[in-house]
């Protein structure tokens, strides 16, 4: 198969595609020429990195804990909905 | 730790210890999740109480053909749309860029070098350091962008899970997962690139 040029995709293009990229949602062809292009451009590539560290990162936040009011006021409310529909 | 589907066969059996884990493990994800839907806290408060109802009396007929989250996230959903929503759910969703046009010159390349962050392998291992900054991000995005992120990014789940809990086609959801990850992006950057 014929290997596009770089130029056949530009950066603005590029940088569209990479959620679709990391969700493997792209074709095979356009796959090709959007490793392609990052693989030559350090600014596309760089976003792509970024792109995957802020991924990470997001993976990291979790949510608070829960207080222990919360969870003793769902477990009153636990036993009241069993006692209303034991099911 | 017990796996879900042992807790569900526990909470199949009335055991309210296993109710209790399950909160314990999707409270909060819910609450943040049912507060982009609704118009205050209290209202998101009580989808996600309405929820767990929904799932102790539904559990039963829980055949796991989908995951328990996805299944608990779409019930969420329902409810919270039920209880009077503040999302506009009939806008399309905007398919222009995410990267600011001006960002690019007229052959659409990059008009200022991106600069790489400090060194994006250490930003990577210190991925945890950026919760704060992240979090703080997140709270900013529009709610339809905060929805995707939060299912996809924070709790794992995939594009086609997302898209089945939201009621969003595949595309849709890869939108407003990509022009959420760009902002987030933008805070970084906005704040050093550096933990």
């Amino acid at each position: 198969m014929r290997v596009l040029p770089r130029h056949d995709l530009h950066c603005q293009q590029a940088v569209e595609l990479v959620t679709d990229y990391l969700d493997g949602a792209l074709s095979r062809r356009q796959r090709r020429r959007f490793e392609a292009h990052v693989k030559d451009c350090p600014n596309c590539s760089a976003y792509l990195e970024q792109i995957q560290a802020v991924i990470a990162m997001t993976g990291t936040v979790h949510p608070e804990d829960l207080s222990p009011q919360a969870r003793d006021d769902l477990t009153t409310l636990y036993r009241r909905w069993r006692g209303d529909d034991p099911g | 730790m017990e796996t879900e589907p042992e807790l569900l066969e526990r909470l199949r059996d009335g055991d309210e210890e296993a109710f209790v884990m399950l909160v314990d493990r999707y409270q909060q994800p819910m609450l943040r999740l049912a507060c982009t839907m609704v118009p205050s806290r209290a209202v998101a408060e009580e989808a996600v109480q309405d929820t767990w109802m929904g799932v102790v009396r539904g559990v039963h007929r829980f055949e796991g053909r989908s995951s328990f989250k996805t299944w608990l996230f779409r019930i969420l959903v329902n409810r919270a749309r039920s209880l009077g929503t503040s999302e506009q759910r009939y806008v399309p969703v905007d398919p222009g860029p995410a990267v600011d046009p001006g960002r690019f010159d007229a052959a659409g390349a990059w008009a200022e070098p991106v600069e790489p962050w400090a060194d994006a392998s250490d930003a990577r291992l210190d991925a945890a350091a950026w919760a704060p900054a992240i979090k703080a991000a997140l709270d900013g995005l529009p709610p339809r962008q905060r929805q995707v992120v939060l299912l996809r990014d924070v709790e794992g789940l995939s594009g086609s899970e997302v898209s089945a809990v939201l009621g969003i086609s595949l595309g849709n959801q890869r939108l407003l997962l990509h022009r959420a990850r760009n902002r987030l992006r933008e805070a970084v950057t906005a704040a050093g690139g550096r933990a």
